[in-house]
């Protein structure tokens, strides 16, 4: 009995510390797929996020220096995805691939100049990272917490609010929200950052929370898993979190897993458990679990008129 | 924007634009290396002894530049039918699978002459099918090409990991790596080839895949510009509706258009495996899948442009492989960070310069 209740704790635990960044990040691109602005960068943005809170926390000594830095990473990225996107109404699709490149090799490049160790940061004290707040064994760090409020904070902002509902109408519909005497511009704008805000607090997160030290391409497509989310929630806050804990739940599984043989099926492949958010994405875009449909404006870019 | 300003001339839309817009990016690489605190005149010019200094480090820009032409030729071929292929990485891979599938199961009994083709022909079946499943969700189901492009790169990624681990690994081996080619199942170095007629080269990774590359590019342009089916195919990318009205089935161009798209990412495979590897090994894509999408759009979408955007990048792989050597507080990364500003200045980024362009031409006039 003690045994499987501290079986489903343990998993519990390690579910939601897999989820976090996952959910930070899904809510972050939520703010910017509602504008109608889709961000294909949100991995490049969490890379160099979490790169930067290492880099900082371990130059400081301070953990708090290390989020601010990696808001401010994060927020640059996003700045750029704007100037990009919104200003220039570049393609989308090829700004936030050049992000994520850009944030891949960057990342690399100024580690190995700054630290001299292969592109990885110093490995930190316990001092500089994020550390568990009230359980000691399953990594609850203040970012965890943080996480799970940033779910109803986005459904109530999106759903309730007057910023959120111009929010929504520039992702639909730019032109009437253009006419009522907005700033679609602006609007776009302050979606993209918010979207840099939690893609920086969820790379922070990764480097100074749940590890202790940024490793080359240490995001390995969270940030895929999380535009994955956002998908699956089909655009929504409450079912984008559903499909991260889920997420993050295979990839509980997967750990646990590896190597043990399933009564009735045999040996799970772990490769099979870790391809699965990716490949139920694909059932979900196929139509074959309901119908996703993302916002109308959604990769378009508002061209005013005069 | 007060002053309507006039159009560019064509030969400044075709050739300066994109020169403008690589020497953004060159600057904004400047800046990040002088930060490192290096030279960047001194960078620059290890890079390109690097990459063109020996007969050697040509053969080897020339390698890499085979790999990027049909990764670049497989987003555009995509491109110009409206579709935005970020799959290539995937497509390689799985392009690989099958061209390596081909040889492990017949490199025994097949001589070289037929064995090449056929495995040629497995890397493209495979890779286009690898296209053809996101293409399918899009003509049929209506999901959206560049999400399911990216999921299947990961989906390619677990299942190469899987099989190679667990199905072709080769008996005995600590690393997760097919056993290796019979010689009928590689593709001649060039070192070797030029040797037989006489001409002597140093040796380089560099082998006959590259005359497949230029194939392509000539097939490509064929294709698109000389037959019904490229029209049809360019005219969906460029008016939707015009090619249904035109009498196109979108959903056969798409499949089309992607399993093309898949079937040239394939190639890479062929390079890699039949040409350098000899044997299926895990990661041979290594980003040339992404590193397509900014040698498309430097080359215009063009075989022509392609094939010299291709040479380019080719040129500064090997020059930065070469940098990273001298300098060791630069990386081979450093590679990567250009691609990156290639892809934001010359894609998402490309209508920046224009009116600079216009005001400097408004004044001449």
């Amino acid at each position: 009995m003690d045994e499987a209740f501290s079986f489903v704790f343990l998993m519990l635990a390690s579910t939601l510390r897999v989820a976090t960044p996952l959910v930070l990040c899904a809510m972050g691109g939520l703010f910017s797929e509602k504008s109608g602005i889709v961000d294909v960068g949100l991995e490049g943005k969490m890379l160099m996020a979490a790169f930067f809170a290492a880099a900082t926390a371990s130059v400081t000594g301070s953990a708090w220096a290390g989020v601010a830095a990696a808001i401010l990473a994060a927020e640059a990225l996003a700045l750029l995805h704007g100037f990009a996107c919104i200003t220039y109404r570049g393609n989308q699709v090829v700004s936030g691939v050049a992000i994520n490149i850009l944030a891949a090799g960057l990342t690399v490049v100024l580690g190995t100049a700054w630290f001299a160790r292969g592109g990885q940061t110093p490995p930190l004290l316990d001092g500089q990272r994020l550390l568990p707040l009230f359980l000691p064994g399953a990594g609850d760090n203040i970012l965890v917490y943080a996480a799970l409020l940033s779910v109803p904070l986005t459904w109530w902002i999106i759903a309730r609010t007057r910023f959120g509902l111009r929010l929504r109408a520039v992702g639909e519909m730019p032109l009437a929200v253009d006419a009522a005497g907005l700033s679609v511009a602006w609007l776009r704008y302050r979606a993209v950052l918010l979207c840099g805000l939690l893609a920086g607090l969820a790379g922070a997160y990764l480097s100074i929370g749940q590890n202790a030290g940024f490793s080359r391409d240490m995001t390995a497509g969270q940030g895929f898993i999380a535009l994955a989310a956002i998908i699956f929630g089909k655009w929504r806050p409450l079912p984008a979190l559903g499909a991260c804990l889920i997420f993050g739940l295979l990839d509980a599984m997967a750990i646990r897993l590896q190597g043990v043989r399933v009564p009735g099926v045999g040996e799970v492949p772990v490769q099979l458990i870790q391809a699965m958010p990716y490949l139920l994405t694909m059932f979900l875009l196929a139509g074959f679990i309901g119908r996703a449909v993302a916002p109308k404006a959604a990769g378009v870019p508002y061209e005013k008129e005069h | 924007m007060t002053a309507p300003r006039r159009p560019l001339p064509a030969w400044a839309e075709i050739a300066m634009l994109p020169l403008v817009n690589i020497a953004l990016a060159f600057i904004v690489v400047g800046v990040i290396v002088a930060i490192i605190g290096v030279d960047p005149f001194h960078a620059l010019r290890l890079l390109v002894v690097g990459a063109l200094g020996s007969s050697e480090s040509i053969g080897y820009t020339l390698y890499y530049a085979t790999n990027f032409t049909f990764t670049g030729l497989a987003v555009a071929v995509a491109f110009h039918a409206g579709l935005f292929n970020i799959g290539g990485e995937g497509q390689a891979y799985i392009g690989g699978l099958g061209c390596g599938l081909a040889v492990l199961a017949l490199d025994r009994w097949l001589p070289a002459w037929l064995l090449a083709p056929l495995a040629i022909a497995a890397s493209a079946l495979f890779g286009a099918a690898w296209a053809a499943v996101p293409a399918w969700a899009q003509a049929w189901r209506g999901s959206h090409i560049v999400i399911t492009t990216i999921m299947f790169n990961f989906v390619a990624s677990a299942l190469m990991v899987y099989l190679m681990v667990n199905v072709l690994i080769a008996p005995g081996s600590m690393t997760p790596q097919s056993r290796t080619f019979a010689p009928s199942g590689r593709i001649p170095a060039m070192h070797d080839a030029l040797q037989a007629i006489g001409i002597s080269v140093a040796p380089s990774a560099l082998n006959l895949t590259i005359v497949l590359a230029v194939l392509c590019c000539a097939a490509v342009w064929v294709f698109l510009w000389h037959t019904p089916w490229g029209y049809a195919l360019r005219t969906m990318g460029h008016n939707p509706e015009a090619a249904v009205y035109a009498g196109t089935n979108l959903r056969r161009m798409t499949m089309l258009a992607m399993c093309l798209s898949g079937g040239l990412a394939g190639f890479v495979g062929v390079n890699e495996l039949m040409g350098v590897h000899h044997r299926i090994v895990l990661d041979f894509p290594a980003g040339y899948g992404f590193a397509g999408i900014a040698v498309a759009l430097m080359g215009r979408n063009h075989p022509l442009g392609i094939m010299l955007a291709a040479l380019l990048f080719g040129a500064l792989q090997q020059g930065g492989a070469e940098l990273a050597f001298e300098i060791p507080s630069i990386t081979r990364e450093m590679v990567v960070v250009i691609q990156g500003l290639i892809i934001l200045f010359s894609g998402a980024l490309a209508h920046l310069p224009r009116p600079w362009l216009q005001v400097l031409f408004a004044r001449r006039a």
